[in-house]
């Protein structure tokens, strides 16, 4: 199968069973090959919906339509999107908030017959649609490599009676079949076995037989499992470095394999789906299994940017016209002035109509809704190696990027704290703090010598920025040293425990989502520190001939960006 | 049992007729997380659950069975907090039936990025703008009175929904003061949170308002797996058939349970146990007394199901892995999870089983 013949298969599957499938995932960029797809979904049998990522609830749920009702007197109900089973297609699922997530999320579970078709325009391995959505969608497709060339117009025929696929039988094997190779694919969710089945369901109904053959959970693997596969299947029996090879067709045809009706047509190897399944891995996943476990630690972000934490609190702005979307507060008292200058024209107005009961008329126009405005303190956490290497040669210099830096922090009130590493462990010079004269004097009696635990420097700013983050700032971690790590955590003198542990931490690090620097001040940059920066997903900064104004510039630079 | 369905958050005014929920007889292995919200379901001042997983583990569909499995409660119809009688219906509250009706223990869905006014209540807009009345619009902490309120990705969760909801849990009181209205109705939940811990940790204040915590994972065994992926197709091939098959299970586990409530007034608790629960306690440094206190109800509550005499070791032994686990103080470098160090504390300190 091309992947464009994939592509085709996964909207006639989807277009079969829309609700049992849940949906489909379509990471592809915005070009003619995806117009040419979406073009395609008109195929489904229930009513397009389209909706985008900032959709509010009333839209989704449905409510009381406040607009309407102001405007005729008597209480005006809006359905939602969700109301009835309708297929959503969500544009820019890349970013889609964790709240959107959830709710769709929700709204397959229910069973009410939606289906969601995301649309990824995710350019970075990082930006893609939440998990916890994604999980719940079937069928992955990804049709970032296909040219318009290869691609023809969808044509779906849509059957005039929709095929039965809960009547279709699976057979236990395959079952048994399915689960084995989903958790050889490394699949550890439950989901995607079950989806397979459903999918070959799908296909078999789709061809008009009453029970799942070969063909059926081989396309079914190809499409649900295959590209969910967090490590290459280990080839059973013959060692096999060759790629995997081409989708191989099931030797029997449908119509053989019905004709037989023989035990052994569903005795398939599992070699055979296994190899269906392969050909569809994810592209990028030998690269994303050398960067770590893959597709783990995401930190919930998708793309939506640091969260606009606690919109609705902080300090009051003057409040101004606004709309009922149920999201905003209305500023009660600025709305009933504006609505008061025109209660004696309104009443005259409303004397012709039967709402004479009103007391109050206000309009749509009225609505004041209130703004608050809240900026969450930036924390910026140094991580200073003050280790006998680093003190030698670049001590004098990161103190005085240190100084220069919290300078400009000063001037924007971000708090500063200090952590120094050096001999068997790691010393909070300063918890957080806007004190500039405190720092710089913690700062300049920091002395140097002994080895480098950096382990324990990032576990000590790890502390740190977690307990500022309960306390509502946006901590950053910048790291300067000059690399070589060769303390551990329980202060041993052992290099590769000591590296492990300072990976381990970076880790952790970028669990909790933190951003974070690493600067390089040895004379030669160090690839085990790109290692690290990579593992913090930090930006990395060689600096062996910086001096502290670079370094500062350096530093600001990145973390505006 | 088709109307035991969990409500969901927004205010889905068109009624649809949602499929019964997965029955929760049926739900394959995941033992400690089933017998964690059993415990719950027979003493809800146990104080929650929390269910940490991976995706795709079934705590979603243990949270909506249980709903379909809770005892019926006996409350106003048509009351906003689901008040037991007449006279603890909130003064706010427009209740004109003055009848006592049996319904469903409400189950809630707090959903992600869900509004502080949908959560705690707001003045209804409406009726402010449309009839200049100032009347009070309960949100979905008046819903969860006496029942549960589900979180799904707890950790997620926005910070000040996170305060809003550890002050309520403690006080068992929804106090509303804002925008001129001052209202207070009582909002008893047992909370039941779930997530994935890979995504972000949880603040440890609201753990600890946990009373339990379960680790859940996809099952290892192949065969296991398999049966999880051939019931749950059986059951979306033909629901009704399935629930048949699996209506007297859940119907002899709901009969447990009730009578599990029943018992655990009588319970003795001889002072050898509670010694055991203060000795683990202690040896597994946990923070506070709220550790003695849950372990001792969840003992309790596990003896009553088991419709044993007296609350024993043995019963301290099984639940103190969920009861104390996510106490301890934490460090960020141990990948294995206090789930070991806790099991070491118990052998060490109530002797090896």
């Amino acid at each position: 199968m091309t992947p464009w013949e994939r592509a085709t298969l996964a909207l006639r599957l989807l277009a079969a069973d829309p609700a049992g499938l849940g949906g489909l995932w379509l990471r592809a960029r915005s070009g003619p090959v995806r117009d040419r797809f979406v073009a395609g979904l008109e195929a489904l049998p229930l009513p397009v919906r389209k909706i985008h990522t900032g959709i509010a609830d009333e839209q989704l749920y449905g409510g009381v339509d406040l607009s309407a009702t102001l405007g005729a007197g008597k209480v005006v109900w809006q359905s939602g999107l969700l109301a009835r089973p309708a297929a959503i297609v969500l544009p820019m699922a890349e970013r889609c908030s964790p709240g959107l997530a959830a709710r769709l999320a929700l709204a397959l579970e229910e069973g009410q017959g939606h289906c969601l078709v995301a649309l990824d325009e995710g350019a970075e391995p990082d930006e893609a649609l939440p998990h916890a959505l994604a999980e719940r969608l079937a069928l992955h497709l990804d049709l970032d490599a296909v040219a318009y060339g290869e691609t023809v117009p969808l044509s779906i025929e849509i059957p005039r009676v929709p095929p039965d696929v809960a009547s279709v039988r699976a057979p236990d094997s395959a079952v048994r079949d399915l689960t084995a190779i989903a958790l050889r694919l490394g699949i550890d969710s439950l989901r995607p076995p079950l989806f397979a089945l459903r999918a070959a369901k799908a296909h078999a109904a789709l061809d008009g037989r009453p029970e799942v053959t070969t063909d059926d959970l081989g396309r079914a693997a190809a499409l649900v499992l295959g590209p969910r596969a967090t490590q290459a299947p280990e080839a059973a029996g013959e060692p096999d470095d060759a790629p995997p090879p081409p989708p191989s067709e099931p030797p029997d045809a449908p119509e053989d394999s019905s004709d037989a009706q023989g035990e052994d047509d569903l005795r398939l190897p599992e070699e055979i789906l296994l190899e269906a399944a392969a050909a569809t891995l994810p592209r990028d996943l030998l690269e994303r299994l050398a960067a770590g476990r893959a597709a783990c630690t995401q930190a919930g972000t998708s793309g939506t940017g640091a969260g606009k934490k606690g919109n609705r609190r902080g300090r009051p702005l003057p409040s101004r016209p606004g709309k009922l979307d149920g999201e905003s507060h209305v500023d009660m008292i600025a709305t009933l002035r504006a609505a008061a200058p025109w209660q004696p024209v309104r009443r005259v107005q409303a004397k012709g109509r039967a709402t004479g009961a009103q007391r109050l008329h206000v309009r749509p126009p009225d609505i004041r809704t209130k703004r608050y405005q809240e900026q969450s303190d930036r924390l910026l956490i140094f991580v200073v190696d003050a280790s006998g290497s680093a003190a030698m040669t670049r001590l004098a210099e990161a103190k005085g990027a240190v100084e220069l830096l919290l300078g400009e922090a000063y001037a924007r009130r971000d708090h500063v704290a200090l952590v120094a590493f050096r001999g068997e462990g790691a010393e909070v010079l300063l918890p957080p703090t806007r004190s500039l004269v405190q720092t710089k004097r913690r700062l300049a009696a920091l002395p140097g010598g002994g080895g480098t635990p950096l382990a324990a420097g990032l576990k000590a700013a790890l502390d740190l920025a977690r307990t500022a983050q309960g306390r509502g700032m946006t901590p950053t971690v910048a790291v300067l040293t000059d690399g070589r790590a060769n303390i551990a955590l329980d202060g041993s003198a052992n290099r590769a425990a000591a590296a492990a542990d300072a990976t381990q931490l970076a880790r952790a690090i970028r669990g909790l989502g933190l951003p974070g620097l690493v600067i390089d001040v040895s004379p030669r940059p160090q690839p085990a520190l790109k290692t690290l920066a990579a593992e913090m997903s930090a930006p990395y900064l060689a600096l062996p001939r910086a001096d502290a104004k670079r370094l500062s510039t350096a530093v600001a630079a990145s973390l505006d960006a | 049992m088709t109307d035991q369905t969990p409500v969901t958050a927004a205010p889905s005014r068109a009624v649809s007729t949602r499929p019964a929920p997965f029955p929760f007889s049926a739900i394959v292995g995941q033992e400690e997380m089933k017998q964690a919200m059993i415990l719950t379901a027979i003493d809800p001042k146990i104080g929650g659950v929390l269910v940490f997983g991976d995706r795709g583990t079934g705590k979603s569909t243990a949270v909506r069975a249980l709903a379909a499995l809770l005892p019926e409660i006996e409350a106003v119809e048509g009351c906003p907090v689901n008040a037991p009688s007449e006279h603890d219906i909130p003064d706010w509250a427009e209740v004109e039936a003055r009848q006592i009706v049996r319904k469903p223990t409400p189950v809630v869905d707090l959903p992600l990025g869900v509004t502080e006014d949908r959560v705690v209540g707001a003045l209804d807009i409406e009726k402010a703008l449309s009839r200049g009345e100032k009347a009070f619009e309960p949100g979905l902490l008046a819903r969860a009175n006496r029942g549960y309120l589900y979180i799904d990705e707890v950790n997620l969760l926005e910070d000040h929904i996170v305060d809003l909801l550890l002050d309520v849990a403690q006080s068992g009181e929804n106090v509303v003061e804002r925008e001129g209205l001052s209202i207070r109705h009582p909002a008893r939940f047992v909370l039941v949170g779930s997530g994935n811990p890979e995504e972000g940790e949880l603040r440890p204040q609201l753990l600890d308002r946990f009373g339990l915590s379960v680790e859940v994972a996809s099952p290892t065994d192949i065969d296991e797996r398999i049966e999880v992926i051939r019931r749950r197709d059986a059951y979306e091939t033909d629901p009704a058939a399935f629930l048949d098959r699996w209506a007297p299970e859940d119907a002899t586990l709901r009969a447990s349970i009730v009578a599990g409530k029943g018992r655990i007034g009588a319970l003795e608790v001889p002072d050898d146990t509670l010694r055991a629960c203060a000795e683990l306690c202690v040896a597994l440094g946990a923070d506070g007394l709220r550790g003695e206190l849950t372990l001792l109800r969840a003992a309790r509550a596990l003896a009553a199901y088991e419709g044993v005499e007296t609350v024993g070791i043995a019963e301290v032994r099984a639940v103190a892995p969920s009861a104390l686990r996510h106490r301890l103080r934490r460090d960020p470098l141990d990948e294995a999870g206090s789930t070991a160090r806790v099991l070491r504390v118990i052998d060490e300190v109530l002797g090896a089983a």
